[in-house]
């Protein structure tokens, strides 16, 4: 079998470790054009700190591909034909091919301001974005970054940490309003403000203005502000790249459309990851999935189809995790950003403002339904366990010390976080029986 | 790829960056100075401002504003990204170790040589707490315990944000400064041998070796002798595997010895640069499992030798005409090598005098014999491990990039295996830069820890080859 992979992201190359795995014979070829060899995306943003070089941000060395006979091919894919199995490259070479992948990703999110095209006006995704940035960044003293998200902060601490001023302007009236209940956005408010990072709540980027170089000199605001930026970041989101697989004459709507078993229109033609987009998404879960986690999900997934073992893709107990400046965030299970009526939310916080939990449970069954953790580790397998399990929340707060993965020596807020338990909802008392101890695990 | 902008060095940190320089600068006239009284005055002066300037630097520049892992601009600037200051600090390094093991003996009229009004300035310190005036080592000793002390203070404020760090980096600080400095000094103001109570056999070799042991139990007297030699063989056959079992070699190396206290604190700013391809993991396993072999050996046949078990010739002088050896018995000669090539210029001049190219732990990966016999008892006898955070790895690298020892630790975590690895010193900062909470230093029960996570699915490839 040849399975050709359009894409060297997670997904793509995901989905080639495990195809090499299942079958040991096949030959595998990944075709990309960002970049040589597969790189960590969340990670571009340390390159640009001065955290890492760029070659550090290769999760496998060089070596790795070739003695895995994995094939690498730097070009562009143009077209296809699903009929003939040939993907037609920019090199003007042809690959035959038995089964195909599009791991295409997405790309930021233009949107359609005037001024939109000027110099220093771009998105961050992509490795040309990072280095587009690098260009662009030296010897500025102010930038706008547009979008209260996670590639928002991102931005907003790269700027600020060689010495720009940023301000950010946030549709909503609080960081990340889609996902954060307000509670942990004021904790990640709190960091913005120590990093001097200002922030326009509620209010939309209206126009860019040019110098007269053509490049970007100032935004204007919705609220009608002007604000002096020789830089713009544009972190409105992330838009599936569909290109190829609109030329190969697929289906596509926001995304290139999959069956449960990332099938698309054409036969022996798959999608996943970024790209692709759920016919039928499981309730509750949405149709175009855009992390590195779903992405390498999809990727295993597809790869067992791909190899004859056919299986729908399950996203199973959600998880994800970011960082804001110096507040780490993780989430397990559910936890909707306003609350949901069928819920009791429990939340603790420090008074210093640098720790938070949430738990969401049922309010009949008090089985739990999701965490919200800042500035505190939590153990994965622990949650995904009394997730799926539907435990009660009583009991996960009594054993809540099996959840702790801070490291060794820090202070333990578990008897904190019952305490308050216990005074909020009286009705179901709780006695912590266990505390994360030197020998644990 | 162009490279990133580099934030502007603030005029403050300027300032205080040049209080630094200044007091470097004026340990080059005390070298020089014909006037002793004038050379001591300079001294004090230098250690002075070298002093306020590094504390005051590292207080600048990490212990204001918010707490966190900021490693900014670290492979951009030239003093951190092998650039050309990088390149003046290794060879100033390697060369104050050059003149020290081989150009500062005592002539035996108190000079000693280029280091000699250094050495000399220090003399009311020595007196005061060692009864006898200043050799080169003391001075040795005073720089290297400045060193940890004052680059500690800068890894306490950068760290400060992390309780392991806080505490370990206190640790080391301790024992450099109380066990390594010290009490030694205070052994020999009492007549007693200089012995370092926090050195054991085999980093410090020779502590077992029987000419030591038979000079300790003369030199110490009835009881501090026998204590000093009973220490020594419980601390290197009974304590080192039984605290390995409970907590990994990290009681040891990053919290304990002396060469891992320099690496945290005055390498700290190097960490980074360890070699982290599978290359240079090969020649590790090369070089560390020999030099092991290498002092076990020497060691066995020292006792031997002196039990009279040998054949005669192992024991007996030749003139052999080499260079290092000649005169030497066979066994002597072993020994004599060994000091010379491992305990001189591999632990030395290589270790401490390629920090700025090569990273702060280059003598402990590649070299130390102690690290070798730890990591063994590590792997294959203990409860520690690294823990990974089921599927949380988004292979961006930080891991990888701070571990001194040069573990390519996200290649685990991104498999969601548990690191075991027999290098690994347990300092903790895999842990403190991950962004997304993915590593910790765990001493759990033996069982399960091997055991991947269930919730990422290991690719079964050969990434380590």
């Amino acid at each position: 079998m040849h399975l050709v992979i359009i894409g060297n992201g997670i997904t793509g190359v995901t989905c080639a470790l495990t195809a090499r795995r299942l079958q040991p014979a096949a030959r595998i070829t990944l075709v990309a054009d960002e970049s040589p060899h597969h790189i960590s995306r969340p990670a571009l943003m340390y390159v640009y700190l001065g955290h890492l070089r760029p070659q550090d941000i290769k999760p496998y060395d060089d070596w790795f591909w070739a003695e895995n006979r994995l094939e690498l091919v730097h070009a562009t894919a143009t077209t296809f034909d699903a009929q003939a199995r040939t993907v037609t490259l920019s090199t003007g070479a042809a690959l035959s091919y038995d089964k195909l992948l599009l791991a295409t990703g997405s790309r930021s999110r233009s949107g359609q301001w005037p001024g939109r095209e000027l110099a220093g006006v771009q998105g961050f995704v992509t490795l040309p974005d990072l280095e587009q940035m690098t260009r662009d960044t030296h010897s500025i003293g102010q930038a706008v970054v547009v979008g209260g998200g996670l590639i928002g902060i991102e931005l907003a601490e790269m700027l600020a940490a060689k010495g720009v001023g940023v301000t950010m302007l946030i549709r909503d009236a609080h960081y990340w309003g889609s996902v954060l209940p307000p509670e942990e956005a004021a904790l990640v408010q709190r960091q913005l403000a120590a990093h001097h990072i200002a922030v326009r709540y509620g209010t939309e980027l209206a126009a860019l203005l040019p110098d007269t170089q053509g490049r970007v000199r100032a935004v204007q605001t919705t609220t009608g502000e002007e604000l002096p930026a020789q830089w713009v970041g544009l972190a409105i989101g992330v838009e599936p790249n569909t290109e190829l697989a609109q030329t190969a004459g697929l289906e596509v709507a926001r995304g290139i459309l999959v069956d449960e078993q990332l099938k698309t229109s054409a036969p022996h033609v798959y999608a996943a990851g970024d790209c692709a987009q759920h016919r039928q998404p499981a309730p509750g879960e949405v149709a175009v999935e855009q992390l590195w986690y779903t992405g390498r999900q999809q990727g295993e997934t597809v790869a067992y189809t791909l190899c004859g073992q056919p299986r729908p893709y399950r996203r199973g107990v959600w998880f994800n995790s970011a960082k804001f400046f110096d507040l780490e965030y993780q989430t397990y299970g559910r936890v909707p950003a306003r609350p949901d009526p069928a819920e009791h939310s429990f939340c603790w916080q420090h008074p210093n403002g640098r720790h938070l939990l949430r738990l969401n449970f049922r309010r009949d069954t008090l089985a739990v339904t999701g965490l919200n953790v800042l500035g505190l580790r939590h153990r994965h397998e622990a949650w995904h366990a009394w997730l799926q399990a539907g435990t009660p929340a009583p009991q996960v707060l009594a054993e809540l010390g099996a959840a702790n993965f801070d490291p060794e020596f820090f202070r333990q807020y578990e008897a904190d976080i019952v305490a308050a338990f216990n005074r909020q909802f009286p009705q179901h008392p709780v006695a912590l029986r266990r505390r994360k101890g030197l020998f644990g695990r | 790829m162009t490279t990133a902008p580099v934030s502007p060095v603030s005029v403050p940190e300027k300032l205080l960056l040049a209080v630094v320089g200044l007091g470097l600068l004026l340990l080059l006239p005390v070298a020089f100075d014909g006037d002793a009284a004038r050379a001591q005055q300079c001294f004090f002066a230098a250690l002075g401002l070298l002093s306020a300037g590094t504390l005051g630097w590292s207080w600048w520049k990490f212990g204001r504003g918010p707490t966190g892992v900021h490693h900014n601009n670290l492979w951009l600037r030239g003093s951190t990204g092998r650039g050309a200051l990088a390149w003046l600090t290794a060879v100033v390094l390697t060369g104050f170790y050059v003149v020290l093991y081989w150009f500062s003996n005592d002539n035996g009229q108190g000079n000693f040589g280029p280091l000699n009004q250094l050495i000399h300035a220090l003399d009311p310190v020595s007196q005061a707490l060692r009864r006898r005036p200043a050799d080169q080592w003391f001075l040795y000793g005073t720089f290297y315990t400045l060193a940890v002390l004052l680059m500690g203070g800068r890894a306490l404020w950068k760290y400060r944000h992390s309780p392991y760090q806080r505490i370990r980096t206190a640790s080391v600080m301790f024992f450099q400064l109380g066990f390594a400095f010290l009490l030694p000094g205070l052994l020999l103001a009492f007549q007693r041998p200089e012995y370092y109570f926090s050195y054991f056999w085999p980093l410090k070799y020779d502590y077992l070796f029987p000419g030591t042991v038979s000079y300790l139990l003369k030199d110490g007297g009835p009881a501090l002798g026998v204590f000093m030699v009973f220490w020594g063989a419980v601390m290197s056959f009974v304590a080192t595997p039984v605290l390995t079992y409970f907590f990994g070699k990290r009681w040891y190396c990053s919290w304990v010895c002396g060469c891992g206290g320099l690496a945290e604190t005055a390498g700290d700013p190097y960490r980074h640069l360890s070699d982290k391809s599978r290359a240079a993991w090969r020649w590790e396993v090369r070089l560390i499992y020999p030099i092991l072999g290498f002092i076990v050996l020497v060691t066995a046949l020292l006792w031997l030798g002196s039990a009279g078990v040998l054949p005669g010739w192992f024991t007996t002088p030749q003139q052999s005409g080499l260079p290092l050896v000649g005169g030497l018995s066979p066994v002597d000669g072993l020994s004599k090598v060994y000091g010379f090539f491992i305990g001189s210029i591999f632990s030395g001049v290589i270790g401490v005098g390629f920090y700025p190219l090569m990273g702060s732990r280059v003598w402990c990966r590649f070299g130390c014999p102690m690290a070798a016999y730890l990591g063994l008892l590590q792997k294959h006898f203990s409860r520690f491990r690294i823990s990974t955070n089921g599927g949380q790895c988004i292979s961006c690298g930080n891991c990888s990039n701070v571990c001194e020892m040069g573990i390519d630790v996200k290649q685990y975590a991104q498999r969601g295996e548990p690191i075991v690895r027999a290098s690994c010193v347990g300092c903790g900062l895999c842990s403190t830069a991950c962004p997304r909470g993915v590593l910790n230093l765990e001493n759990g029960p033996r069982e399960g820890r091997m055991q991947s996570s269930q919730l990422i699915s290991a690719d079964s490839l050969r990434i380590l080859g």
